[in-house]
Order: structure tokens, then sequence, then C-alpha cells
């Protein structure tokens, strides 16, 4: 034991040394983009940090269900019942704090309903996973009427003082409401996963829920608990995309975002930092996906024949992206050990 | 070796073996039905006449039940697909992609190529299609064998990239350059690749039935699927058998994705007779929804796909004469996999014991 706990310190002395190392090169090749060309770098980096909000919403959403055991691969349809309810709200109320509880509601019961068939029905997760997904395309596709608008979208909000550091203010602090709260939810589920009861008990039932049912936790309904968070987790996911991204509802809005979270997640190894540089790495994908046909023009030589790739390749890379990323690192992540197996009292 | 003979056929044993097997999937689209009813009271239309018109044009007429046919030979196709990838403890949502590239390839073959024979020329086109996507889902089962990326997550983002890529195909290189077309699609198949109707049967339904028997056969009788469902079942038992896992896992998604891609080829070469993106949108998903209906029983594979091809040719005479919009069919697909899937609900309603029939074990986590 005493052994492997000090294998295993090293190891994570050495991860932290490596992680230390790119983020100080990362911030380096940063100040040097910023000294060269100050707009487009502030510009680049604002989107990337919006982009990568429904995905790292939705791989919170992630972590909290697969800490606790429950494999959930419904986000996607989670975030887009909750778009289309938190729209909804948007159109019959014109009250956009409103419609963020709407869609937190709309994620919290659609959560409810995937821990009722994984839990109490004992479903297996990935097919209840599935009519989650199937069951919001077609629920939203009945329901939507083409034509509805809403009153407005939620508007980025300075903070003062903070917003007027030169990079770093209009990059962090002067952001629309639901990316702040994502920022913020990446520390607080960081600290209730590893520094509170509830989180030990969470990483408990996830890992070996047997033992933790000896101790008196009550392991399924904890799962339940944990589940219906994440639901909301994911709905608010859904609610950035309806209400301050796009600011309406079209068909499958989500694209595949709930499962770019998840590829995220796995990225990340199950932990809230892990996963938001995922997440920021999608964001840049997707904002170059979208920044190179603005700049054909303007793209260095050696870099011109990005510029010359039809639309169709560009739009691949953030998929590639994903499939390179879960190929390179699953098999060095250690998912939790009863992820996906329905606990059942001897 | 010789094949030991059952000492004697069982028919009225059998029989209620398959009644009890069917009355899941029947009791599960009953109820789907009339929750389905249900939504549609409460968005204020009229049930009767809106199922009366689903059944109306789904089965009311000869074209009505031609168009099922036609709805009905990709689900064939795309189920079975799913159902053989369940059998290996695989979950195939790239069925989507798969047929997209077996379409676009099909009618490649299909356009490019002028004066080969009628039979040869049909032939060489499912074949290339069938084989864009055995390679194409060959890309998630080499990344689930050899690095333990999740074939859900990577089987996904390759739809995403297919549909990109058959586009870009569609718009670009294998564009139609008739004078006059602006949309993204190839042109025509030659006459001599198109999938014909024999005695007013579709080409392509007698083909899907007849792999839906070789799937079958493939599953049950042959060392092969006996392997496949050994790993299915628990791959750390099929490696201490000896059982080469990462060999079938491989094995077992390109011949799932080779089942997708002639599906799409089959479509393509049978119904559209050329390739247009969108029109086949949704289709791997109700591909999972039609094998989990058949619980992922390859003969019954064909019943579950003529009833969700025959609501789905309804669909569209639903929504004209009652004004319920189509997409209450993709509701009540969901339900009926969730009502499936969901058994022990069922079990408790008709108050009948669950059968020790094998389960679909697929979340056992995202790692190797």
């Amino acid at each position: 034991m005493q052994i492997t706990g000090s294998i295993a310190r090293a190891a994570t002395q050495r991860t932290r040394w490596l992680t230390g190392g790119l983020l100080g090169a990362l911030a380096i090749l940063i100040l040097v983009a910023y000294a060269r060309a100050p707009q487009a770098t502030t510009a680049v980096l604002t989107s990337t940090i919006r982009q990568s909000t429904p995905i790292i919403l939705g791989a919170l959403a992630g972590i909290m269900c697969e800490r606790s055991g429950v494999v959930n691969i419904g986000i996607e349809g989670m975030m887009l019942i909750a778009a289309f309810l938190g729209f909804l709200v948007n159109v019959w109320t014109g009250n956009l704090l409103l419609a963020i509880l709407g869609a937190l509601l709309a994620g919290g019961i659609v959560g409810a309903f995937h821990a009722l068939m994984a839990i109490s029905l004992k479903v297996d997760q990935i097919i209840a996973g599935t009519v989650i997904n199937i069951l919001a395309l077609g629920f939203t596709g009945y329901f939507y009427q083409q034509g509805l608008t809403t009153q407005g979208k939620l508007v980025p909000v300075e903070i003062p003082l903070l917003s007027s550091i030169p990079l770093l203010g209009p990059v962090l602090f002067a952001n629309p409401p639901i990316t702040y709260l994502s920022l913020v939810l990446i520390i607080v589920i960081h600290l209730l996963l590893f520094r509170t009861r509830w989180g030990l008990r969470t990483r408990a039932i996830g890992e070996h829920p047997a033992a933790a049912d000896t101790v008196g936790i009550a392991v399924n309904r904890m799962r339940y608990i944990n589940v219906i968070i994440g639901g909301m987790l994911a709905g608010l996911a859904g609610g950035f995309l309806s209400l301050e991204s796009v600011g309406s509802f079209e068909r499958n809005m989500t694209n595949g975002r709930g499962f770019v979270a998840l590829a995220v997640m796995i990225f990340g190894k199950w932990t809230p930092f892990g996963a938001w540089g995922g997440a920021l790495l999608f964001g840049f994908a997707n904002t170059m996906q979208s920044q190179i046909q603005f700049m054909q023009n303007r793209l260095p030589p050696w870099l011109a024949w990005v510029g010359q790739l039809p639309p169709q390749f560009i739009g691949m890379l953030p998929y590639l992206l994903t499939i390179a990323v879960l190929a390179g690192f699953v098999g060095r992540a250690r998912p939790p050990a009863a992820l996906g197996k329905v606990y059942e009292k001897e | 070796m010789e094949r030991a003979k059952p000492p004697k056929v069982d028919l009225w044993g059998r029989g209620r073996a398959l009644l009890r097997a069917a009355l899941i999937p029947t009791t599960a689209v009953l109820i789907a039905l009339l929750i389905g009813a249900l939504i549609i009271a409460l968005s204020g239309a009229n049930p009767l006449i809106a199922y009366s018109a689903l059944f109306e044009g789904g089965l009311g007429s000869t074209r009505a039940f031609a168009r099922t046919l036609e709805k009905a030979t990709p689900l064939i196709f795309g189920g079975l697909a799913v159902a053989l990838a369940f059998k290996g403890g695989l979950f195939n949502i790239g069925a989507q992609g798969q047929l997209l590239l077996g379409a676009i390839f099909a009618a490649y073959i299909g356009f490019a190529f002028q004066g080969l024979p009628p039979v040869l020329h049909s032939a060489l086109a499912l074949l290339v299609g069938a084989l864009l996507g055995a390679l194409w889902a060959a890309i998630a089962g080499l990344l689930k064998a050899f690095t333990g990326a999740h074939e859900v997550i990577t089987t996904i983002m390759l739809n995403f990239v297919a549909f990109n890529l058959t586009d870009w195909l569609a718009d670009g290189p294998w564009k139609d350059r008739a004078p006059g077309n602006i949309v993204a699609r190839t042109p025509k198949v030659a006459a001599a690749a198109a999938l014909p109707n024999l005695g007013g049967i579709p080409l392509g339904m007698i083909l899907a039935a007849l792999v839906a028997l070789a799937v079958w056969w493939l599953i049950w009788r042959t060392t092969s699927g006996f392997e496949l469902r050994t790993v299915g079942q628990s791959p750390s038992a099929a490696r201490y058998a000896g059982i080469p896992v990462r060999q079938i896992t491989v094995l077992a998604m390109v011949t799932s994705g080779f089942l997708a891609g002639l599906g799409g080829a089959v479509e393509t070469l049978g119904v559209v007779g050329r390739f247009q993106p969108g029109f086949n949108a949704g289709l791997g998903f109700n591909a999972i929804t039609v094998a989990l209906l058949a619980r992922t029983n390859p003969l019954a594979v064909i019943p579950a796909a003529l009833l969700i091809g025959a609501m789905q040719a309804g669909a569209s005479r639903m929504q004209f004469s009652s004004g319920v919009a189509s997409e209450i069919i993709d509701v009540i697909q969901a339900l009926i996999l969730f009502f499936v899937a969901a058994d022990s609900i069922i079990h408790g309603v008709l108050r009948i014991k669950p059968d020790d029939g094998e389960h679909v074990a697929l979340s056992s986590g995202w790692g190797a």
C-alpha cells in the first residue's frame, strides 16, 4: 500500500509539473499573439470561452452522473429539451430569468426520468440515454412551431474594474450570465467533489457501492440526486444555446454538443478542471472553424491552403478532434469502477 | 462434424415461445400508441382521425403498402446492423454514417459507369456501397479494440464527419451538373444499376429478407456467431476461453457497417435513384428502435421494420388530413423503445414473470 501510494504520488507530481509547464507555454503563446494582434487575440479567446460553455456544462453534467456510477449518454437530449423549454418560457413571459429556471427545471425532470430508468427500472443505461435522445428530437420537433419569436437574449455584463484589465478583462469579465455561471460551477463542483463529505460519498458509490452501503450511504438515493443535478446542468447548457448564444430555438440545435461533452469528460479524467481544458480546446476548434472563413485573405502564406478548404472539411474539425482526443486519452483514463452497473442490495 | 438431430420438433411449444416473445414488443407498441393518442388529444387534435389517417397512409391501399415497403427496406438493413453489433456487446449508433457512405458510393458507381450489363452493374454498386459502410465502421471497431475509445461516441462523431463528407461530395466533385440543377445531389444512376421490382415487390425488400436469414444463420449457426455472442455476453469469459476478443470486436463492427452500407446502397439504387443529402436523415436512430423492438433477433427485425416503416409511410398523410405534425411518430417510437427497454413495467402490467432470455448488456463503462 505504502509503495503504490508513493508511486501514485510521484505520478501525480509528474502530471502536475507537466500540466504546469503546458499552461506556462500556453500563456506565453497567448501573450506573444496578443502583442502582435491584440484585437484578434481577444476576439478568439472570448469566442473560445463562449463556445466552450455548453460543452463544459454538459461535461459537468456527465461528471455528476458518472462519478456516482450512472452512465448518461442522454445529455444531448437533455440539452435539447431544456433549450426548447427555456425558449418557450422566454416566448410566453419575456422574462429571461424565468426562462433559465424553465431550462433548469426541464433538465432536472429529464434527469429524474433518466434516473428512474437507469436506477429503478434497471434499463441498460446506454439505451436509457438513447431513449432520451430520440424522445427529445421527437418531442421538440412535435411541439415546435415555426414563427415563434422572443423578445431578447442574455447579453454580456461587464464587471466594473475587472473588465478593464487588458486581455483578461474582456475575455473573462465581460461575459453573459450563463457563461459566468459555468465558470463558477467548475470551481464549485470541483470543491464539492473533492472537499466535501457529499463529494466523498458520491465518489464512493461510483467506485464501490456495496462498501458505501455497508457504512450507511443510501446508494440509490444519492444516485438519483446526482443524476437530477446532472440533468439540471445539462439543462443550463441547453439554456445557454437558446437563451444566450442563439436567442432562439432551432430543430436539433444541440448538434452533437452533448456527445462532445462526454468525450471532454473522459479527456478530463472525470474532473471539472480537466474537462474544462478539453472544453476550451473544442471551443478553440469551433472558433477557428468560423474564423477561417472570415480570415481567408489574411492568412499567412504557409496557411493559405487552409483557407481554400471546402467548408465541409472545416466543419468536420471538432468531430475529428473528439475522436482523436478519445482515442488518445481513454486508454489512460480510468472511469469510476462501478460505472454502468445497477446496484442491488445483497 | 455431423450435426446431432433434434429428438422431436415441438411445434406447439415453439408456437407458444414465439407468442411469448412477441408479447412484450406488441404490448410496448400498444402502450406507446395510447400515450401518443393522449399527447395528440392534449395538443387539441382528434387522435382517432390522426391514427386512421396514419393507418390509411401506411397500409390502406396498394400504393400505401408499396410506400411502407420502401420505408421498411433500409430499416431492415439498419436494424440488422444494429442488432448484430448488439449481439457482440457493441452499440453501433453509427449506422447513419455507414449508410450515408454506402448510399453515396453506390450512387457514384451507378452514375459513373455506363454500359455495364444490368445485373452486374447493380451488384457492383451494392457491393461497393456495402464495403464503404464496412470501412467506415472499421474505424470505430479498430479504435475500440486498440485504444478502448467507446464506440458510442466515436460512431456518433463519425456520423457528423460522414454527413460533411457526403455533403461535400454531392455538392462538389460528384454534383449533378445537369443544366438547371442548383441543389446538392448526384446525377441519376444508370438504368442498369437501378433495382427493379419483381412481381410488384421491390428487389431490395427481397434482398433484405434474404440478408436477415443470412444474419440469423451467421449468429446462431456458425463458429464466428458463437464467438460473437460469447464476447457480447462477457468479454473476459471469452478471453479466458481463447476467443480473440479484439478481432471479434473489429469483425462485428465491420459486418455491422457492411449491413448498414448495403441498406444505404439499396435505398439509393431501389428508391431514390441518386444520392441527395438529407433524404435518409434519422435512419440511424430508427434502426436502433427496430433492433431493440425485435429484441436483437434478426428475423424479428423484419416485422419490426415493417411496423416502423408503415408509421413513417403514413405520417405525411396523417399530417395532411388531421393536422397532427408528423414528428409525433418520433415521440411514439421513443416511447416504444422505452417500454421495450424497461420491460419490467410490462411484466408488471401483464403480471408475467420475466423470461430468462438474453439481455443486452452495453453500459459497462467507457474503458476497454
